[in-house]
Formats: structure tokens, C-alpha cells, sequence
């Protein structure tokens, strides 16, 4: 999993029917010092996640599939949980 | 697979209900002599590592595999706990 930040919102109306009621936000992804690291992605949101919150991003397609609860799903990218704290020991 | 070494944690408290009771620990793969390679990544942790530990970690859905017949949506896991290694 991977660490981001939600940038912003998505609207299709126009998609693949398994993304039907499926909120799509815009991530960018972030190294772990906080500094972005590549494109933003855009990822299923499971989780309700909003503007400027961070947040844990799957990047595999089976996986985010799965917070679709749909077969099938065309995804490659989810947000799976809100971050409360990182900390790095070491 | 590769080796990583555990550098820290990460709390999620508003998380897919499936990954609830799962701990998430951050890991930075390791060269076989030990040195950092590539960027730390978020796993899953369902053997109970803790940070300095040396692990071995899977990328993919087969990072669920070990809650099974959960399947949370995670692409990365350790899977191992290393005790040592030696290179010839």
C-alpha cells in the first residue's frame, strides 16, 4: 500500500457500470517525508474520504476490485482506510 | 518476495471494515547486504513483526491470502519473519 493525499473530486457520468455509485478521487501519491512522489492517481473510494485528508491507497487491481464488492470491476486503484498518524522509527 | 526491514507503523482508524484488527507497519526493502533499495511501502503484518525486525513480503492480493476467508483489499504483506541469512 502506498500513502496520498486526496486532491480532489471526480465526476463521470459517462463509465463502466461497475463504477455506478462509486465515488472517484484524485490522489497524489506522496513519499514518506510528505512530498508528492509521481502522477496523481484516480482511486475508488471506500472509505468516505474527503479534500486534503490522507490516506492508504491500494495500486492492484484485484484488491481495490474488492472494495467495490463487485466482480469484475475495472480498477487498478482504491483508497482503503483514512490516516490517522505514520511513524517512522528508524 | 523481498526482504525489508519494519522502519515504523501507521494508524488508520476510518478504514475498509475488512481491514479492521489489522496492523499496518511501514517496511523499506533491503539489498541481500542489507542496504536500502527502492521506497518504503505500507504492509500488512498478520505474524506480529515489530520495527527493526528483518522480514520477507509479498506484492498482490496474495498479501490477503493469511486473513483468509477475509479478504481484505491489501497489496502488500509480510509473510515472513527472518531469522537470518547468509549469501555464498
Amino acid at each position: 500500500m502506498q500513502i496520498g493525499r486526496v486532491v480532489g473530486t471526480v465526476v463521470s457520468t459517462h463509465k463502466h457500470k461497475t463504477f455506478e455509485g462509486a465515488t472517484l478521487l484524485l490522489v497524489q501519491p506522496l513519499h514518506i517525508d510528505d512530498t508528492p512522489r509521481g502522477a496523481a492517481v484516480l482511486a475508488v473510494d471506500g472509505v468516505g474520504a474527503g479534500v486534503d485528508e490522507k490516506v492508504l491507497i491500494v495500486l492492484e487491481g484485484r484488491a481495490a476490485g474488492e472494495t467495490l464488492g463487485k466482480k469484475g470491476a475495472p480498477v487498478d486503484a482504491a483508497i482503503i482506510g483514512i490516516i490517522d498518524t505514520v511513524t517512522v522509527r528508524e | 518476495m523481498q526482504l525489508a526491514r519494519v522502519i515504523g507503523d501507521v494508524v488508520v482508524s476510518r478504514k475498509d471494515e475488512s481491514l479492521e484488527g489489522i496492523t499496518l507497519l511501514i517496511v523499506q526493502p533491503l539489498t541481500p547486504d542489507r542496504q536500502p533499495v527502492g521506497r518504503p511501502l505500507v504492509v500488512v503484518d498478520p505474524l506480529g513483526a515489530g520495527v527493526g525486525e528483518e522480514v520477507f513480503f509479498v506484492r498482490g492480493k496474495e498479501a490477503s491470502f493469511p486473513f483468509h476467508p477475509m479478504q481484505p483489499p491489501v497489496d502488500a504483506g509480510i509473510v515472513g519473519i527472518i531469522d537470518h541469512w547468509d549469501l555464498g
